[in-house]
């Protein structure tokens, strides 16, 4: 038998042992989050740094004279404003002649600019016959040369821009006609073929919407799902294999989802392509066996002790359930439910699949119309040759990542403010 | 097996014949017959997985939420049988009210988890009825005058020996003839389990209590009657001062002085 001090020191042995052990574990598990907050960090750089130049545009500052032969009472809406805009440029060079070199110098402002000053004289009429200052959107291969994108050393054979529409871009920039400012129609517009056009509106409402119908379905739907049974189904081997594929069907590929969507909801139903009602339909059937098993985890959380308190006092099995049980586990539903609205919300294939990825430049203006969501968007610009595409890309992206922090933070919130620890 | 002593009561709320048991394929109750008389407390002790709480579940069916629970016999509330599939199990919950081990009031306030079980069963037709039945079952458990200040408040925010008297208060509320209590007291302090006691004694003039103890003291303070439970047997049952004074059968006196438990 051992002494009580050999003891002490065989014990102390192992003590430094077990000691170390936990230090060289907590070192790994930090080494580990912060591998992790690193490759988050890189990825929100590499996003914002590309992105944020997407938030400014590059105007040019124009003297139009708005030429009562062209612009009159009669013809408000359909007259050649584009034609005044490139007066005004074929004023600011004069020396400019030939037919090349003209497309060329018109080519510098955006084809959007004739309807701006379109909208400037309709709101203004007594504009006719007069000579205004208008900042109009430069073309977006100017914008990328004053943004820096551009590298001029190249051959001017491999550059968008020749050296004379450089040289006329440089002689503007000398005379202060070319600022960056505040991409505004980034946030009011639908989608455009011309990058300085585009914005992310119409995508922003096609998500709404889409969401919209995927929120109103699945959350009734799956509520119920979960407390029927959670709380009256019997465990048998039918609730059983329901049990199984529900969680099989929130783990199958979302794409299958489009597919089916196609085959049933266009194919068979005959319901409007790309709108946000087939695909709200889709993502319901993604989200739903999400917010089932969410919902059900929710349920099983609340103690049988408040079921047996109230059937004690003689509520009846539903009363049960709705006056106490759904209160106490509705946080948790609708947690599991904010976070499956925001998977549905970043969800992109089964869109793909049921026409959602159509170029479509009008906002949407209801549940049937043609309508895209805001990842596709970003899969559609990713897609595009224009420079300027990149960083509107990667604007997009910040957009919808910050929509999926703003409901994920609800979600934490909704959590914290309501769960009830037992 | 048979029971012995004094199964019957002289004039008894409740009577069970021959009820079995069975979780599944376990045999949990084994042919047990008692009798609950009127303004009694009944004791239940035993051994740990005797069978005293299965069998004091069976009394206001809360057996019925478990799944695979079946039960035999027959036991009567008042002559009607209530395992009669014509008789509401709702119906029988009102009439014998149930307190459970742990507390388990509502997350709501005080008020409305007393009040909950008048509302849905429609024991008050205005607003002041219903203050009044919340006054008089915080009073007869005696809870009132700690309480009376603050009934907005949550009830979960109360001690534990305040929070079981609330649910007794809570059972009371809907005046049931029957009160079951599945070992109310073992999870509070000695001080609040004797104000839980003195309540027993109290309520005993008003409603037939049944108790589920593993205490044999508490078992000997607060009950008239004590039946004896060992793996699914009703051992033996006879008045209190008798089986802790002269128990007959060897197994209750094996348990009674401590040699198993």
């Amino acid at each position: 038998m051992e002494s009580h001090s050999g003891i002490a020191a065989v014990v102390k042995k192992t003590l430094n042992r077990r000691y170390r052990a936990e230090r060289r574990f907590r070192r790994i598990g930090l080494a580990a989050v912060a591998v992790g907050l690193l490759f988050l960090a890189v990825l929100f750089t590499a996003i914002v740094s590309k992105g944020y130049t997407a938030f400014q545009q590059t105007h040019v500052l124009l003297d139009v004279y708005v030429d009562p032969d062209v612009v009159h009472v009669g013809n408000l809406d359909s007259a050649d404003y584009q034609g005044l805009i490139k007066a005004s440029l074929r004023e600011l060079f004069p020396d400019v002649k030939g037919h090349r070199d003209k497309r060329n110098l018109y080519k510098l402002v955006s084809s959007g600019a004739g309807s701006i000053l379109r909208q400037k004289v309709l709101e203004d009429t007594s504009l006719i016959g007069r000579r205004i200052q208008i900042w109009v959107p430069a073309d977006d291969d100017v914008d990328m040369v004053i943004k820096g994108h551009v590298d001029r050393s190249l051959p001017e054979s491999q550059r968008r821009l020749n050296n004379k529409s450089l040289a006329w871009v440089d002689a503007l920039k000398e005379q202060g006609r070319l600022e960056k400012r505040w991409n505004l129609t980034f946030f009011t517009a639908g989608d455009s073929r011309e990058p300085e056009l585009a914005g992310i509106w119409g995508a922003t409402v096609g998500s709404f919407y889409t969401l919209l119908i995927t929120l109103s379905l699945s959350f009734p739907l799956g509520t119920a799902a979960a407390v029927y049974l959670e709380e009256f189904a019997p465990r048998n081997r039918w609730t059983d294999l329901l049990e199984v594929n529900i969680n099989n069907l929130a783990a199958v590929p979302s794409i299958v989802f489009g597919l089916l969507g196609l085959a049933v909801f266009l194919n068979f139903f005959g319901l409007p392509r790309s709108s946000p009602l087939v695909g709200g339909l889709v993502l319901t059937l993604m989200t739903l066996p999400t917010i089932i098993i969410a919902g059900r985890a929710a349920l099983q959380s609340v103690p049988p002790s408040i079921r047996d308190a109230a059937l004690a006092v003689g509520a009846s099995k539903m009363q049960a359930v709705f006056h106490h049980v759904l209160p106490l586990a509705l946080p948790g539903m609708l947690t599991g439910t904010i976070i499956g609205m925001a998977r549905a919300l970043g969800e992109t294939a089964p869109l793909l699949m049921v026409g959602m990825v159509a170029f479509i430049v009008d906002i949407p203006r209801g549940f049937t119309d043609a309508a895209t969501a805001l990842p596709v968007q970003i899969f559609l610009w990713a897609d595009s040759p224009e420079r300027a595409f990149v960083e509107k890309t990667s604007a997009a992206i910040m957009v919808l990542l910050g929509f999926l922090i703003l409901m994920n933070g609800a979600a934490v919130f909704l959590r914290n403010r309501y769960e009830r620890r037992w | 097996m048979t029971t012995v002593g004094e199964i019957r009561a002289a004039n008894p709320r409740m009577t069970c014949r021959q009820v079995n048991v069975y979780y599944g394929d376990k045999h949990a109750i084994k042919n047990v017959s008692i009798d609950i008389g009127r303004n009694e407390v009944l004791a239940m002790i035993g051994p740990s997985g005797c069978g005293k709480s299965t069998f004091l579940r069976c009394l206001n069916r809360m057996n019925d939420t478990i799944e695979g629970c079946r039960v035999t016999g027959t036991i009567t509330l008042d002559g009607q049988d209530i395992y009669d599939p014509d008789l509401d199990v709702v119906l029988l919950r009102a009439q014998v009210g149930m307190v459970f081990q742990k507390p388990n009031p509502f997350p709501k306030s005080i008020y409305d988890n007393i009040a909950y079980g008048p509302k849905i069963h429609g024991l008050a037709r205005t607003r002041s009825e219903l203050d009044q039945i919340v006054e008089t079952s915080l009073q007869k458990a005696g809870l009132w005058d700690e309480v009376k200040d603050r009934l907005k408040h949550p009830g979960t925010g109360l001690s534990g020996g305040q929070q079981q008297r609330l649910c007794i208060a809570r059972a009371i509320a809907v005046s049931p003839e029957v009160i079951l209590m599945d070992e109310p007291c073992s999870a509070l302090d000695p001080i609040a389990t004797a104000r839980i006691e003195d309540l027993i004694h109290e309520l005993r003039e008003q409603y037939t209590i049944v108790i589920v103890t593993h205490s044999m003291q508490q078992a000997a303070r607060v009950s008239q009657r004590t039946a004896f439970f060992h793996m699914g047997d009703l051992i033996e049952v006879g008045p209190t001062d008798r089986i802790f004074t002269r128990p007959r059968h060897s197994l209750t006196e094996d348990y009674i002085t401590g040699r198993f438990g």
